[in-house]
């Protein structure tokens, strides 16, 4: 195996009395694809904001590429090329659609934005449009970004994520909030814009049908532990992954089926 | 490009317009500007969530640098005065903004008003500023001439009008940058700008240099062209007025500080002229008016027009 991309060691954060991460040492390939699962509160989530700087562990360490980073804001670590999509989409609902693409193209291309050169440059809007194009909301490109369907915000929120050249994307439940029929779809085209830039994947995932049809690789949460690492066959047959996340799943729904 | 050029049409206009004008006009669009440029920078700061009430601050420093810089120093060119009065408000400005860019809305808003009043305090205590009554200033020099009265009135006016709707044009780049449109991103989303890779802080210091740039440099003109500074230009109420007439004017075109700034003097001239007592009220009504019949501020006149003549 390559020296791992990303490497999470022993890494813990409480808040309270709640353990949302109990020594989590996870290790990234490079350009490999890894899917998260773990029921509500298993520290997904808190694994995702630890290694994008959001959160600072209590105890541990992150390393990309065998530097430190764990201590960094997400803006030096998203300038690392460690990119992220969040579980509720996040855009600028008082921008248009291409406006959002263009301020991610902004902020991808200068660390430090001018205040003199024009934002909406021909090659700008070029490669805005071909972004939206893509994503299939070229239609609504001057429509602000609440008009948006649910599915769109969410693939629009993975475009900005992914407007700059990432090394790995970690992806917080694509899929959440979006129609049966749309998920493939929406994976199928972040795979292979992700293939496209050779980089790792990181998905946080509920849907199992996802997880088994995308991810090589799967990582088990359950209060704030890894309780399983592996091939999506082997930690899905699992005793403790059946207990505590695919039954809590099956719950879930049946909960859900119930309402 | 059409806003360029219509500011630049506007802005011959005016200079063209200024010798045709009664002396009372003159003044008036003088201090409107002054203070439009003010309402300006409030503009820039308003677009990306920063509402200052004080920004009476930079524009009593603007002031009380040119007005020092003519008496001590005995700096009578309005240019470099006005440069002065930028420069100072500027750098203190970006002391400041190391501060102010890491607190947002009511604390935002409270703690410039604080800072303004700090100012107002220092002038206010001090024997040798002139404490309340502030002090005079002799008339301004152009490029070491100086000149009967209303050909000095004239120039400063010049001078304001060029600096103002200059400012108008810079502005207005800056707002379709990729740095004023960012600003624009941060009113909603900051967690979303700053995992884009570009930080937050840096772009809201940007932002406030910029608002206390403004208001220095319309400090300065003031302060020559009405030849006499005091420390009200610090207080609260100033920096108060300057919200008010942003909201009258509405922040989505560069131009509407300018004509925001323009109709609330106008009004408040001829309400202060035909009720004395009463002036208060009317500008108030006013306000209201705007308020509920356009939201947006009275550039939405403007706005609609735009918009209904492209879909024609």
């Amino acid at each position: 195996m390559n020296a791992p991309l990303i490497a999470a060691r022993g890494l813990c954060k409480r808040f309270g009395a709640v353990v949302a991460a109990d020594n989590v040492t996870v290790e990234i390939a490079p350009g490999e694809t890894v899917g998260i699962i773990g029921a509500n509160g298993a520290g997904k989530t808190t694994f995702v904001n630890m290694v994008t700087g959001y959160l600072k562990p209590d105890e541990g360490v992150i390393l990309f590429r065998g530097a430190e980073i764990t201590r960094m804001p997400p803006r030096e670590v998203t300038r690392l090329g460690i990119r992220r999509s969040f579980q509720v989409a996040q855009l600028f609902p008082n921008l248009s659609v291409r406006d959002n693409v263009l301020v991610a193209l902004a902020c991808t291309e200068q660390t430090r934005p001018t205040p003199t050169a024009i934002l909406r440059t021909s090659a700008r809007l070029a490669k805005a449009n071909e972004i939206l194009a893509r994503i299939g909301v070229d239609g609504l490109a001057d429509r602000p970004t609440p008009e948006l369907s649910q599915g769109q915000r969410k693939l629009l929120d993975i475009a900005l994520a992914m407007v700059g050249r990432s090394s790995v994307l970690l992806l917080d439940e694509p899929t959440s909030g979006i129609s049966a029929q749309e998920k493939l779809p929406l994976m199928d085209l972040v795979m292979e814009a992700v293939a496209a830039e050779s980089a790792a994947v990181l998905f946080v995932e509920h849907d199992m049908e996802v997880i088994e049809r995308y991810a090589p690789r799967v990582i088990a949460f359950y209060e704030g532990r890894v309780i399983a690492d592996g091939t999506p066959l082997a930690v899905l047959a699992d005793s403790d992954v059946k207990r505590y996340v695919v039954g809590a799943e099956l719950h879930r729904r049946a909960e859900g089926v119930r309402a | 490009m059409r806003t360029p050029l219509s500011l630049a049409a506007l802005l011959a206009a005016l200079l063209v317009a200024g010798p045709l004008m009664p002396s009372w006009l003159v003044f008036l669009l003088t201090v409107a500007f002054a203070k439009g440029l003010v309402v300006l920078g409030l503009l820039v700061m308003m677009r990306a969530g920063l509402v200052s009430f004080g920004q009476g601050l930079y524009y009593g420093l603007g002031a009380y640098a040119a007005g020092l810089a003519t008496n001590l120093l005995g700096v009578t060119d309005a240019i470099a005065l006005v440069a002065l009065g930028g420069v100072v408000s500027a750098a203190s400005g970006y002391v400041l903004g190391f501060v102010m860019a890491r607190y947002r809305e009511i604390f935002f808003a409270m703690l410039s008003l604080a800072l303004s009043m700090i100012l107002y305090g220092i002038l206010v205590r001090s024997a040798a500023l002139g404490s309340t009554d502030g002090f005079n200033l002799p008339p301004p020099s152009f490029f070491g001439f100086a000149f009967d009265g209303q050909t000095s009135r004239l120039l400063v006016y010049a001078l304001t009008t060029v600096v103002a709707i200059g400012s108008a044009m810079a502005l207005h780049r800056f707002i379709n940058s990729p740095a004023g449109v960012i600003g624009e991103a941060i009113l909603t989303n900051e967690i979303r700008v700053e995992y884009l890779g570009t930080s937050v802080t840096g772009v809201l210091h940007l932002t406030y240099v910029i608002g206390a740039t403004t208001a220095g440099v319309g400090g300065a003109l003031i302060a020559i062209a009405a030849g006499h500074i005091d420390p009200d230009l610090a207080y609260w109420t100033t920096s108060g007025e300057f919200v008010f007439v942003a909201i009258l004017s509405g922040i989505g075109h560069v131009a509407a500080p300018l004509l925001g700034t323009a109709v609330f003097e106008a009004v408040r001239s001829f309400a202060f002229q035909y009720s004395p007592y009463t002036w208060q009220m009317v500008v108030g009504i006013s306000m209201l008016a705007v308020i509920l019949f356009l939201p947006a501020g009275l550039w939405s006149l403007f706005a609609r027009r735009y918009r209904a003549g492209g879909a024609a």
